[in-house]
């Protein structure tokens, strides 16, 4: 074979496999059947923590959560629950579909990021800091409605442009430990890193409470958290950078059941 | 801030221990940390918890800055009469919070 055609036969091969991408990114470096949430790595301890419905930690923000539900906000007047009504039936199953596609502002937003438009177009109200203590209440009291119910985030045209930008970012290296994300949760899961278990690093748990916070976070901020410990620049919180990624980690959770709020070390 | 959660169980009976669980939402600083100034934070920790059944104290507690946030306190009491638990606690800040149960005996 001449190299002319060997080029041209490379050609054909890319070609192809571009015309299958969309298949080829469906194709998941861990497969379904050996996905473990975060909390299967975790100690009895925090497990049991987890589950006991009174003494996780996150029940308090999805409590405040509740109460901010159904108080009316903003210019508007209105409550989330004035038009949305009872979030154990409107909000069931949502947070499994986060991050999407938001028509409106035309660009992926996770699901504090949506609840922040909601407020800003409807209710009229000045929208809430990334990462405050209210935005924190509201996301985990709506997406701890659909506890238990498997992610299944929706990766169409409109998304596909961020989801490629997330998959990049996660197989990219970074910082001064010149690490990727796959490094050490896609191939190394189950692995000790000093006293640390790897996990798989499934965003299923959040808005989460980490104990070594002392308090609940969200996903962005867990994010950042890794990117810091490998020496990396850190997106701020709320920045599409970090959206991207979320809707790349929420695809390769697929199938598993969203815990919010999740308890974590 | 003061946002908590109360647990007792449904049913007491007279004369039977029964269990009470309370999680305040608190940050519990410590005073040891310091801002991405430098500058020390003050402490602020919840400083005193009481517990009262129909008015009078049955439980106390005085925490420090070794409680981790958000406290989760677990005590048990006797069932006496039908009534109520108020709780309440203060914080370094001066800021005060109470909670209140009903308890049904039967």
């Amino acid at each position: 074979m001449s190299i002319v055609s060997r080029a041209g036969a490379v050609a054909m091969l890319a070609l192809v496999v571009h015309a299958a991408g969309f298949a080829s990114a469906q194709q998941r470096a861990i497969p379904a059947d050996q996905l473990r949430s975060g909390i299967t790595f975790a100690g009895d301890d925090v497990r049991a923590m987890q589950q006991d419905e009174f003494a996780n930690p996150g029940m308090l923000w999805v409590e405040r959560g509740a109460k901010l539900w159904s108080e009316p906000a903003g210019r508007s007047r209105t409550a989330c629950a004035g038009c949305h009504g009872d979030a154990s039936l409107s909000m069931r199953g949502v947070a499994a579909r986060y991050p999407a596609y938001d028509t409106a502002a035309r660009r992926v937003v996770d699901l504090p990021g949506r609840i922040d438009a909601c407020r800003t177009r409807h209710q009229q109200a000045p929208a809430l800091a990334a990462e405050s203590d209210d935005l924190l209440a509201l996301a985990t009291f709506v997406a701890h409605q659909s506890r238990g119910m498997p992610m299944s985030v929706k990766i169409d045209a409109a998304a596909r442009a961020s989801f490629d930008r997330g998959r990049a970012f996660y197989y990219q290296r970074h910082g001064q430990m010149n690490m990727s994300c796959a490094q050490c949760h896609e191939q190394s899961w189950g692995r000790r890193l000093l006293r640390e278990t790897l996990s798989q690093g499934h965003p299923t748990a959040f808005p989460a409470y980490r104990l070594e916070w002392q308090t609940l976070g969200s996903l962005d901020r867990r994010l950042r958290a890794c990117l810091f410990g490998i020496r990396a620049e850190m997106p701020a919180p709320g920045s599409p950078q970090l959206v991207d990624l979320a809707l790349f980690l929420a695809w390769r959770a697929e199938g598993l059941p969203i815990e919010t709020p999740g308890v974590r070390r | 801030m003061a946002d908590s959660r109360v647990n007792v169980p449904g049913k007491l009976v007279r004369g039977q221990p029964f269990e009470v669980r309370i999680s305040i939402r608190h940050a519990m600083e410590t005073g040891y940390r310091m801002d991405n100034a430098g500058k020390s934070i003050p402490r602020n920790v919840i400083r005193s918890f009481t517990c009262r059944y129909n008015g009078a104290v049955v439980f106390s507690a005085r925490l420090s800055s070794g409680i981790a946030a958000n406290p989760y306190l677990r005590f048990f009491l006797t069932a006496a009469e039908s009534g109520e638990l108020e709780f309440e606690w203060i914080d370094d800040a001066g800021v005060r919070g109470s909670d209140r149960v009903a308890v049904a005996v039967t």
